[in-house]
C-alpha cells in the first residue's frame, strides 16, 4: 500500500522541498507537490503538509494571505473530513490564521529570530501524529522563526490543556509562548501544527532522527487504519 | 471614498514591537512616555456602493485576526 501525500507550496515557501524529502524517505513514496493556486488536491489523500517558510511574505500577518488561498478552502476541506494535515513553522500559521487550530502566532518575545536545535517534551503521544513517541519524552528538533510566540485566550488554552491538543511544548525558553506551547491538535486529532520542524531532523547527516517518528506514527496511524 | 481600517493588538496581547520603540524612544532622551502599543493602518480606497456591512466584514474577516487584535473603520468624506 503507497502512502499517498501531498505538499502545499505557496509563493515564498521554502521547506517545501525538505518536507517532500522526508515524506519520500520516510513513506517511500513521492509527495504530489501542490501549488497554492489550484482549487483541488489530489484524490484519497493520506497527509498533507503546510509547509514552512514566509508565504506571500508574511504580508499583512504571518499566514493571512496563505489562508485565503484557494488551495486552502480544499485543504480546510479536507482536513474537516478526516484527513491529517501537518503544518510545521509557516504552516501552523496558515493554520491559525485559517480557523482549523486556535490561537495565534506573535512576533517572538525576544524579537529576534532564533534558529536553533530546541528541546521539546512530548505532552500527547497519542495522536496519530505522535504515538511513535514515548509521554514526556524529550526530543531535539530545530527551530526557525520569527512569529512563533504561541497566544491564546486563557479559556482557549485551559480548554487545548483541558483536551489534550498540547502534542508539544518547548522544554527551554525560545520564544515566549504561552504555557511554553510548542504545537497543538484540532478537536479531532487529524490536524497539527508545530513551529518546530521535525522534517529537519530526520537523518544522522542532520544531527539526530528526532523528526523521523511524527512521520512513521502517522504512516503506522493508516496502516493500522 | 477613502476609507481607513486601524488595527491594533488587544489588551493584554503581549506586543515586543511596542516595547521596543518605547525603549528607542527612551534612547532620544525624551521621558514621560509611559506605554507604547504598535499597531497599523490600511487605507481604502472604495466606491460609494461598498456597504458598512462589507467594510466590516472585510476588517473582521482579513485585515484584523480577531484572536489578537481589534479594527477600528474610519470612512472619510470624499
Amino acid at each position: 500500500m503507497s502512502f499517498r501525500s501531498a505538499v502545499i507550496t505557496f509563493p515564498g515557501s521554502n521547506c517545501d522541498r525538505d518536507m517532500a524529502d522526508a515524506l519520500e524517505k520516510i513513506s517511500g513514496a513521492a509527495p504530489h507537490r501542490v501549488w497554492h493556486g489550484d482549487a483541488e488536491l489530489p484524490e484519497r489523500l493520506d497527509f498533507i503538509a503546510l509547509p514552512g517558510g514566509f508565504s506571500y511574505g508574511d504580508y499583512l500577518r504571518s499566514g493571512a494571505m496563505a489562508a485565503r488561498s484557494p488551495i486552502m478552502q480544499a485543504v480546510i476541506a479536507a482536513a474537516n473530513k478526516g484527513v491529517p494535515v501537518l503544518g510545521v513553522c509557516n504552516g501552523f500559521q496558515v493554520l491559525t490564521e485559517s480557523g482549523l487550530l486556535p490561537g495565534a502566532l506573535l512576533r517572538n518575545a525576544g524579537m529576534n529570530f532564533v534558529c536553533r536545535e530546541v528541546r521539546l517534551s512530548v505532552s500527547n503521544n497519542q495522536s496519530l501524529f505522535t504515538s511513535g513517541y514515548d509521554a514526556g519524552e524529550e526530543i531535539l528538533i530545530p527551530v526557525a522563526h520569527h512569529d512563533g510566540n504561541y497566544f491564546a485566550d486563557d479559556a482557549t488554552l485551559d480548554r487545548i490543556e483541558g483536551e489534550g491538543r498540547v502534542a508539544f511544548r518547548y522544554a527551554e525558553q525560545v520564544n515566549g509562548s504561552a504555557r511554553d506551547i510548542a504545537g497543538v491538535l484540532n478537536a479531532a486529532g487529524n490536524v497539527l501544527g508545530m513551529m518546530p520542524h521535525p522534517e529537519r531532523m530526520i537523518e544522522r547527516e542532520q544531527g539526530g532522527t528526532d523528526g523521523r517518528a511524527l512521520f512513521e506514527s502517522a504512516i503506522k496511524a493508516l496502516a493500522d487504519a | 471614498m477613502k476609507v481607513r481600517v486601524y488595527v491594533s493588538l488587544k489588551n493584554g496581547v503581549l506586543d515586543p514591537q511596542g516595547r521596543a520603540i518605547h525603549h528607542a524612544i527612551e534612547g532620544l532622551g525624551i521621558h514621560g512616555v509611559n506605554d507604547v502599543r504598535a499597531g497599523k493602518m490600511i487605507e481604502l480606497e472604495v466606491d460609494p456602493s461598498v456597504t458598512d456591512g462589507q467594510l466590516e466584514e472585510m476588517a473582521s474577516k482579513l485585515l484584523a485576526n480577531m484572536v489578537i487584535e481589534n479594527y477600528r473603520i474610519e470612512r472619510l468624506a470624499a
